[in-house]
């Protein structure tokens, strides 16, 4: 059986006035890609947060490599996620930074790398995502899809074991969707890195995902890989991955 | 009163003072993480000197105007109040005294502190609601480090020299006052300037600065840091970091003057 590099144990999270995870059980294998599906608002980029130690759980342990992220201290929490790699919903890259500097940020801080070389690495990356040429450009300057992929681009820089992806095709035409989802596959594939992709985007779903687990009221719903999933006879999965407003969800 | 409308009645003091506590915490929490940061942090000079320039030349035609301004109303304020009982020659004494002690560290943190805490706050806020803040730690980059210290340390060094500035130029404002409209000699406010002089009062002017810079630099940042909402969330940081920072700034003024002419120049 393939070694686990994300558990979580009956995590649960209330933020605000709202318990949003309420008792979370899933594994995540190494080298895998699983597909985290739910509705809007149903906790699904909070759960990603917790791999990464951005959130911490009010009870429960999320393992990362066998290691419980909320007993490490802040020295151990920044190795932890040197080997890891997140792409924001938004982008989220350094506005007071060139696309270059976002990319070669992580480098600079954490590598003795000189300069050459890191500008070597961050137009390598930058071709990895159809940017090439982009470096001095201001993060204002692109579109939505190019920030994402900027943003992907400043993920993968110091090729990290694990990536999380938050909504990666949201927002995106469905040629650049494609790329995306082709280039989240590649990655998996060809250097084993294990994924965790937050999304609503069947389609991208269906394409990328080894196994696709559905959050649903704060618990991990339904999980299968993506046969099991179209099959499945779930009223609560079917509704979702048919997208109909017709079933025991209601429009919120 | 329902039994509920009682109990959130009863509730609310609690709440507030819990809100309150939790609050003055996080602060204490942020400024003994900063402290910490400071040895790894003040190696990115790059940065601290960007925030350098940023803290002190770009508040220094705002500190000007401002102490030349208080200089001269000291001038004319004091001379009202000497006439007919004090000798004139104390006219230069009591501003240099009072520019040095006093005006020259409060008035320019209390402007510095309203234009550079605001910015402070707003840009981090932005960082954070934005999830910049977020991507950076995900990066492995330490927020404190990388974004709390150089703004920290440029703050703490650039607001007394900021005070040296703003207590010359208002001397010199007190000076042009006294010599061109109140009939006191050039000679006459000079020597009253350095009568009584001492030196342990620009230190204790310095020292004031320095910690008004913590307060500053620890205000917006942590104010910054927390805000959430988007704009509106930022908006409201950049609000509560400027009065913060203004109220403290009066209250560690009275603390500190206490213990330094109280105790340690008594």
């Amino acid at each position: 059986m393939p070694e686990t590099a994300i558990r979580f144990e009956g995590v649960r999270k209330r933020l605000g006035a709202k318990d949003v995870l309420q008792g979370v059980d899933l594994s995540v294998p190494r080298g895998e890609c699983l597909v985290v599906i739910g509705r809007s608002g149903s906790g699904k980029s909070v759960l990603l947060k917790h791999v990464i130690g951005l959130l911490l759980p009010d009870r429960g342990t999320v393992l990362v490599n066998g290691v419980d992220i909320a007993s490490l201290d802040d020295e151990q929490l920044l190795e932890v996620r040197e080997g890891m790699g997140m792409l924001f919903q938004s982008g989220a890259l350094f506005d007071s930074m060139t696309v270059g500097e976002n990319v070669g940020l992580a480098l600079r801080e954490h590598t003795p790398l000189g300069e050459p070389q890191i500008e070597m690495i961050v137009s390598e990356k930058l071709a990895l995502v159809g940017l090439t040429g982009t470096e001095l450009h201001r993060p204002s300057s692109l579109s939505g899809g190019m920030k994402k992929r900027a943003a992907l681009a400043r993920a993968l820089a110091m090729n990290p074991k694990t990536m999380l992806y938050d909504e990666p095709t949201t927002g995106l035409d469905p040629i650049t969707a494609d790329v995306i989802n082709r280039l989240i596959r590649r990655l998996q594939e060809r250097l084993g890195i294990t994924s965790i992709v937050v999304t609503h985007d069947m389609r991208s779903a269906y394409h990328v995902a080894d196994r696709i687990a559905m959050l649903h009221e704060g618990r991990i719903h339904a999980v299968g890989t993506p046969a099991e999933i179209q099959a499945t006879q779930d009223p609560v999965v079917r509704q979702f991955i048919t997208g109909s407003s017709e079933g025991p969800l209601l429009p919120t | 009163m329902s039994e509920t409308e009682a109990e959130a009645t009863a509730a609310w003091p609690q709440r507030a003072l819990l809100a309150w506590l939790q609050n003055v915490g996080e602060v204490f929490i942020l400024l003994g993480s900063t402290l910490r940061e400071i040895p790894s942090g003040a190696r990115k000079v790059g940065l601290v000197v960007t925030q350098m320039e940023a803290v002190g030349l770009g508040s220094m035609p705002l500190t000007v105007i401002v102490a030349l301004f208080t200089g001269a109303v000291a001038a004319v304020q004091a001379s009202y109040q000497f006439r007919d009982y004090v000798p004139m020659i104390y006219l230069g004494t009591v501003i240099g005294k009072s520019v040095v002690i006093e005006l020259g560290p409060v008035l320019t943190a209390l402007v510095v502190g309203g234009r550079v805490s605001a910015a402070i706050a707003a840009e981090l806020g932005t960082m954070r609601v934005t999830e910049q803040v977020d991507a950076m730690e995900t990066l492995g980059i330490s927020p404190i480090r990388y974004l709390v210290v150089p703004r920290f340390l440029a703050t703490i060094i650039m607001l007394p020299i900021l005070t040296i500035f703003a207590d010359m130029v208002a001397i010199l404002g007190g000076y042009l006052v006294a010599v061109l409209t109140l009939d006191v000699s050039s000679h006459t406010f000079t020597s009253g300037l350095r009568l009584y002089f001492k030196v342990q009062d620009v230190f204790s002017g310095l020292i004031k600065a320095f910690f008004f810079g913590m307060i500053i630099a620890t205000m917006g940042c942590h104010y910054g840091l927390r805000s959430e909402g988007g704009a509106e969330g930022v908006g409201e940081a950049t609000t509560r970091a400027v009065v913060a920072s203004c109220l403290l700034i009066l209250i560690v003024d009275y603390l500190l003057a206490s213990f330094l002419f109280r105790v340690l120049f008594a």
